[in-house]
């Protein structure tokens, strides 16, 4: 954390600076512009161990391409971010690690998107064994209308991870204490999780996440509903997990990535522009766009 | 308002129409208002009528008469003996205590007019008394027995209508008869078991209920279980798995359309195929529960999907991201969720069911059955045909009995919704 902690105040004197008018009204026709510019990726999208590899990724919606040719790698126990303004594409790549884009019907998705070993768009592959590698957290906390205990249960149960009630029972307090969510709770397991605040629901999200023992987590903004000391939280707690887990996290929060992020991925219109060391992303980008956005010229 | 003084300021604007917008907004209320008023005063109405009308028909005039059991006149010597107990003639002894109260009654029309005020049907009484106490043979004693239905009519009605007597069809002699038994406090009213437990008979004093009530319980039982899983079923699998293509187009707008048809039209589609293709026997509870669960459908299987699709889809996507299969996700959450709202629909469906009339009367559950029905395959009638055949009696005491059988469905219909409010208030859940 300390260590990015200059890039930011740098950022956040950037932004100030370039917060005038002028720029403003330029911002859309500039972005506009600005898709030619977007040539190979630049900076360093693939990782020594990786855990999971993107080649030529394509997404389409029917006859529209959402996603050009991404190669990416996210290496284990690491925090990759996606930034990007929006409709940049950020979501459907994070959706496309699990597979989560199947239910929407007219999405097709071209490339190559390996778990290790696992190629996850194999025709043969099943979504299920996926789904429990691979675990995402939505933008909107989404606890099921049941109880907390039920909520954290869920996934073991479905796995059938577990035999015995009181192997739940551990599972359940595990989860939720890496959530940090379980002091706040331990005394109403069997409340419904429905009836909590926005922070802790969206902690109870990780918790039901984790409590699968996943080796990704896909995280898709999942700070943008929450109030800053709840953010904090969540922030923390990524750092946390990253120890364990590797994780994506999708944000529009530059400083989010700033601070919880080892490399950050500059999403433009569908395709990716640049990879690079969260803290050169900030500092001293390499790619121009990518520039022009953490100053704020558009986004 | 820099250029011109006369014009007005926005809030000037505002303030002016104020007034109007507030008239507005009282007269909408008002019409909100008047239609709920209007509603429940029709309600009012009906309720008045069919309870002014039929809350006499559960209570029953009886008579009571000196009974002697004579052997001699009943021609039966062993009452334990079943076959001499179910030929004995105790309309004999019913006449003779008669006869013998009123000895002024003679010739062949006024002792006919005088056996006439006991229901033909007091001698099964009299059987069952002897067959349960044996020793009465020989006895005399008094009974209480049911009063002939016009008989049942004077005396219910006799004091109201401005004082005037009304004496409905009994003749001036049945009249002086009837007021001496009450004077001699002969004649009781009584709460009227008999309306709920017996079936249909052409005598309104023995004509009950629970012959049309089972019925339509039967014909229900049938209709739930088949149209609810089938509906949820094909619900579903239209709002999960189907893809979209023209054949789910077609199966949808084909399921809309049949939530309009006439149900007579179910009515000759069962009569063609239940009865005419697979050669089912008529008026039976089953076949009419098939042909209900023909019409409940497509009522069911709309306002499920529309239930379906208020799931909100932050809950899919948190069971299928945890790892979920698409069953799963069905099973544990959607189906739950859309209980409450599947239910309500269902409910509708079956209150529309309970409460029809047309298709049964193309499959023969029309017919006039006295033996309460007790499994599906029995011959039975419905409550709404009942009513229906009740409405069409000449027998003025049918009046009564129409207006409490539409009570009796009134009532069946009243606590099945509040089954499903239940229901629904325990399954719903917030999210």
């Amino acid at each position: 954390m300390q260590a990015v902690n200059t890039p930011i105040q740098k950022n956040e004197k950037l932004n100030a600076n370039t917060n005038g008018t002028d720029q403003k009204k330029t911002s859309t026709d500039e972005m506009n512009n600005s898709a030619a510019k977007v040539g190979k990726t630049v900076g360093k999208p693939f990782a020594t161990n990786p855990k999971m590899t993107m080649r030529n990724v394509d997404v389409f919606y029917g006859d529209k391409q959402a996603i050009h040719d991404v190669s990416l790698d996210i290496g284990k126990n690491e925090v990759v971010a996606m930034i990007g303004p929006s409709g940049c594409g950020k979501s459907t790549f994070l959706r496309c690690l699990n597979r989560m884009n199947d239910t929407i019907e007219i999405c097709q998705v071209k490339g190559e998107i390996k778990l290790e070993e696992m190629d996850v768009y194999h025709p043969k592959q099943d979504v299920v064994p996926l789904r429990a590698r691979v675990g995402i957290v939505f933008q909107k906390p989404n606890p099921f209308p049941k109880s907390i205990y039920d909520n954290v249960a869920y996934g073991p149960r479905i796995h059938g991870l577990v035999e015995r009630k009181t192997d739940l029972d551990e599972i359940v307090e595990k989860s939720l204490r890496r959530a940090s969510l379980w002091e706040e709770v331990k005394d109403r397991l069997h409340a419904p999780g429905t009836g909590l605040s926005g922070g802790q629901q969206q902690r109870l999200c990780i918790a039901r996440t984790i409590a699968v023992s996943p080796e990704v987590i896909l995280m898709d903004e999942p700070c943008s509903a929450l109030d800053p000391i709840a953010t904090a939280k969540i922030e923390e707690l990524i750092t946390e997990l990253s120890e364990k887990f590797t994780i994506a996290i999708v944000t529009h929060s530059m400083q989010q990535a700033a601070r919880v992020s080892h490399r950050t991925a500059y999403f433009h219109m569908g395709k990716l522009v640049e990879v690079n060391d969260t803290k050169r992303v900030f500092t001293n980008p390499e790619h121009e766009l990518t520039e022009a956005y953490i100053t704020g010229r558009f986004g | 308002m820099t250029n011109s003084n006369q014009a007005l300021s926005t809030a000037e604007k505002v303030n002016q129409s104020l007034q109007k917008r507030y008239r507005a907004e009282k007269r909408f209320k008002a019409y909100g208002i008047g239609a709920i008023a209007f509603g429940l005063l029709c309600l009012v109405v009906l309720f008045t009528d069919i309870i002014s009308k039929g809350h006499s028909a559960f209570f029953q005039t009886y008579v009571k008469l000196e009974i002697t059991f004579d052997p001699v006149e009943m021609g039966l010597d062993d009452p334990s003996d079943t076959k001499q107990l179910a030929m004995a003639d105790f309309d004999s002894i019913i006449r003779n205590a008669l006869k013998e109260q009123f000895p002024e009654a003679s010739g062949r029309r006024d002792r006919r007019a005088l056996y006439a005020i006991v229901s033909n049907g007091a001698s099964f009484t009299l059987r069952e008394q002897l067959k349960d106490d044996p020793a009465l043979l020989n006895q005399t004693v008094s009974v209480w027995m049911l009063a002939d239905d016009d008989i049942d009519t004077y005396v219910k009605n006799r004091e109201d209508a401005d004082g005037e007597t009304f004496a409905g069809r009994i003749s001036e002699k049945q009249m002086g008869w009837v007021n001496t038994l009450i004077e001699n406090n002969q004649i009781e009213s009584r709460f009227n078991t008999t309306f709920f437990s017996s079936g249909d008979s052409r005598e309104p004093e023995q004509a009950g209920i629970l012959g049309a009530l089972m019925g339509s319980l039967l014909t229900l039982f049938v209709t739930i279980l088949l149209s609810f899983p089938i509906g949820v079923a094909a619900a579903v699998y239209l709002e999960e798995y189907a893809p979209q293509n023209k054949f789910t187009d077609f199966i949808e707008v084909n399921i809309n359309n049949l939530a309009a048809v006439p149900s007579i039209i179910f009515g000759l589609l069962g009569l063609a195929i239940f009865i005419g293709f697979f050669e089912m026997q008529r008026s039976l509870p089953l076949v009419g529960g098939l042909v209900l669960t023909l019409m409940t459908l497509p009522t069911i299987i709309i306002s499920s999907r529309a239930a379906i699709k208020a799931v909100p889809p932050s809950v899919r996507d948190a069971a299928l991201g945890l790892g979920a299969s698409k069953m799963q996700m069905v099973l544990h959450h959607v189906i739950p969720l859309a209980m409450p709202g599947m239910l309500t629909g269902a409910i509708i469906g079956f209150a529309q069911a309970l409460g029809e009339t047309a298709p049964l009367l193309m499959i023969g559950m029309v017919a006039f059955v006295v033996d309460i029905p007790g499994a599906i395959t029995d011959p039975s009638t419905a409550l709404p045909v009942q009513i229906f055949l009740w409405s069409d009696s000449p027998e003025r005491a049918f009046v009564e009995r129409t207006s409490a059988a539409i009570m009796v469905l009134l009532a069946v219909l009243i606590s099945m919704n509040t089954l499903a409010i239940w229901l629904r208030r325990r399954l719903e859940r917030r999210w």
